[in-house]
């Protein structure tokens, strides 16, 4: 009698075409791993074949294990959240964040003490140390952006995400992107450019995945029953979308083959340096701001429970970050062969950046005024908090950096290491660390298992922040310093060597810093598993779940 | 120097005010107006209302 009225089971449109489009992948990189120029290529290839095959197998598993209707939009009148992607994301994030923390270290000691390169090519620094800013930035950063996105943008719509398949090949297909570059980087295989080392074929992929994560996005706001769009969606919007046009334009390359990892990029000298850091400076400014900056007007509210502090400043906030932000690229590449004028317009809109900036974090901050005493008593808030008043700290310091004169001391030295961890340690990631301590109680439905241990994260992370950039400042002045000091002869007065050898307490200094702020993500990996894994429901969780109102 | 390179550097350096300016006012105005004033203090309470 049940089958008479169900409908009849039909595999979607979409279920069988991207079955058949891995089918078809997976024997592409078949015939290009038997012909690959070189071994590493064809691991690679080996690698996109095994992941399409797998691809198949679980969509068709998962056409018979799926009842026959799709998943309705609305449940007695409520949203039916699609939250297994979220809750994928925010685990992975957690598992590259660790990672990305630990190849972090390593490289700091390699630094202080050289011999830790072992002489093996594989885990010298000059690979591990795109394999720590990616796993960071593009891995941990990149999954805590897509889980808060897809959640945020369902909660704030008050509708279901959009598509059926998409938002899963967006969640995977984005980690199998980070897969492949990491392995990449330890196998030699780059393009050599800051935060573009992947090479074309990643390329291409990331480029698939993006455009799928736009049109989920979109969507996803396209059925939304809430007459307004909330600014935390502008700001995902505004990252995706800006990152889009970043990745192609920066990586218009041409492969010399389909069977070789090797590719060459269409224009070249001082043009291919100012693309370069016109991606490099924007995925600082769309990546790790605008994205995380959408997490701030979405979180801190929430955790507060305060309406954002002037929704009237976040327009404004966000208008002017967005238009000025693009235009600052040119202050990499002070006093080279780029155009004078170039230099300066970089210069000069880098520190129009401060009032948007700091419009930004008077924003996030004073969004607690009336509710300071929270501050006491919730450290998950203090975390997101503390993030925005480093974001503050690092937005006056970058602008800072950026004139001509200051930089022609800061340029290569460490301060600017300092600068971008002020800003990624204490800005992005604790942000981040806020709201997947917020997240994971929410979608899991059990309350947080220890805010004293997120007391202690806090702590001892701050503790590690504060080791890692006073150590570089004083190193990257130092460096500079010596740099430019001459004798009363007219020569140089130390060797670059020397250089290097006054640099050691500070590298060490730098490790331990390293050391304490992993301890700490170790001690949230902990409390979050504890959560995660306890019987209690979240019934009776005052904090995590309990009506605004 | 190139009359192409001169030609487009100038453009972007006059222009470019004119362009950032009118933007820009274009925003205050948007987010200022007075009647938008009820409309973005309920937008400001979206995420604090449950479903």
């Amino acid at each position: 009698m049940a089958n008479a009225l169900a409908p009849q089971k039909q595999m979607t449109f979409g279920e069988g075409g991207l079955a058949l489009t891995f089918a078809a992948l997976a024997a592409l990189c078949i015939v290009i791993a038997a012909k690959a120029y070189t071994p590493e290529y064809a691991f690679h290839a080996y690698l996109f074949t095994a992941a399409s095959v797998a691809a198949v197998f679980a969509i068709i598993n998962r056409y018979y294990d799926r009842p026959a209707e799709r998943a309705p939009l609305t449940i007695d009148g409520k949203p039916n959240y699609n939250m297994g992607p979220v809750k994928f994301a925010t685990v992975i994030a957690m598992f590259w964040g660790i990672a990305g923390f630990t190849v972090g270290l390593i490289i700091a000691l390699q630094l202080a003490f050289p011999l830790l390169n072992f002489d093996l090519p594989w885990i010298s620094f000059g690979r591990l140390r795109p394999l720590h800013t990616s796993a960071v930035i593009f891995a941990f950063g990149g999954n805590v952006l897509l889980a808060t996105s897809f959640y945020v943008v369902q909660r704030t719509s008050r509708a279901r995400l959009a598509g059926d398949l998409a938002p899963w090949f967006v969640v995977l297909g984005y980690n199998f992107f980070i897969l492949i570059a990491g392995t990449g980087y330890l196998l030699g295989i780059t393009q050599g450019k800051e935060y573009a080392e992947p090479e074309w074929y990643s390329d291409l992929w990331l480029t698939v995945v993006w455009v799928t994560y736009l049109l989920v996005f979109l969507a996803t706001l396209w059925r939304r029953t809430e007459p307004h769009i909330y600014v935390a969606n502008w700001f995902y919007l505004a990252f995706i979308v800006t990152i889009a046009v970043l990745h192609l334009g920066n990586n218009a390359t041409v492969p010399v083959s389909i069977f070789s990892s090797k590719s060459y990029i269409v224009w070249s000298g001082v043009q291919d340096a100012m693309v370069q850091w016109w991606y490099g400076h924007n995925a600082v400014g769309f990546f790790l701001t605008a994205g995380f900056l959408a997490i701030m007007y979405y979180f801190i509210p929430k955790r507060a429970e305060r309406p954002v502090y002037s929704y009237r400043l976040s327009i404004i906030h966000f208008w002017a970050l967005i238009f000025l932000y693009i235009w600052a690229g040119p202050h990499h590449l002070h006093y080279t062969a780029l155009p004078d004028w170039a230099q300066t317009l970089g210069m000069t809109f880098s520190i129009m950046l401060w009032m948007p900036s700091w419009g930004g974090m008077i924003n996030g901050i004073m969004t607690l005024s009336g509710a300071w005493d929270k501050l006491r008593t919730d450290p998950v808030l203090r975390l997101m908090v503390v993030s925005v008043a480093f974001y503050g700290m690092s937005t006056f310091e970058g602008p800072m950096m950026s004139i001509k004169i200051v930089n022609s001391l800061s340029h290569y030295t460490d301060w600017t290491i300092g600068h971008v961890h002020s800003g990624a340690l204490g800005w992005v990631a604790y942000i981040s660390f806020g709201a997947i301590y917020c997240l994971v109680p929410w979608l899991w439905n059990r309350p947080l298992y220890s805010l004293k241990l997120v007391n202690w994260h806090f702590w001892v992370s701050t503790v590690g922040i504060v080791l890692y950039i006073t150590a570089m400042w004083v190193s990257g002045i130092l460096q500079g310093l010596m740099w430019r000091a001459y004798t009363s002869l007219g020569f140089l007065e130390y060797s670059f060597v020397e250089t290097v050898e006054a640099m050691h307490p500070f590298y060490v200094i730098r490790a331990l810093g390293g050391f304490l702020f992993l301890c700490g993500a170790l001690i949230m990996v902990w409390n979050l598993w504890k959560t995660v894994n306890s019987a209690e429901k979240a019934e009776t969780a005052g904090l995590a779940l309990a009506p605004a109102e | 120097m190139d009359p192409t390179y001169k030609a487009v550097s100038e453009f972007a350096q006059t222009w470019g005010l004119v362009y950032f300016t009118v933007i820009f006012m274009t925003v205050l105005l948007y987010a200022l107006w007075p009647s938008r004033k009820q409309q973005f203090d309920e937008a400001a309470r979206i995420p604090l209302r449950e479903d």
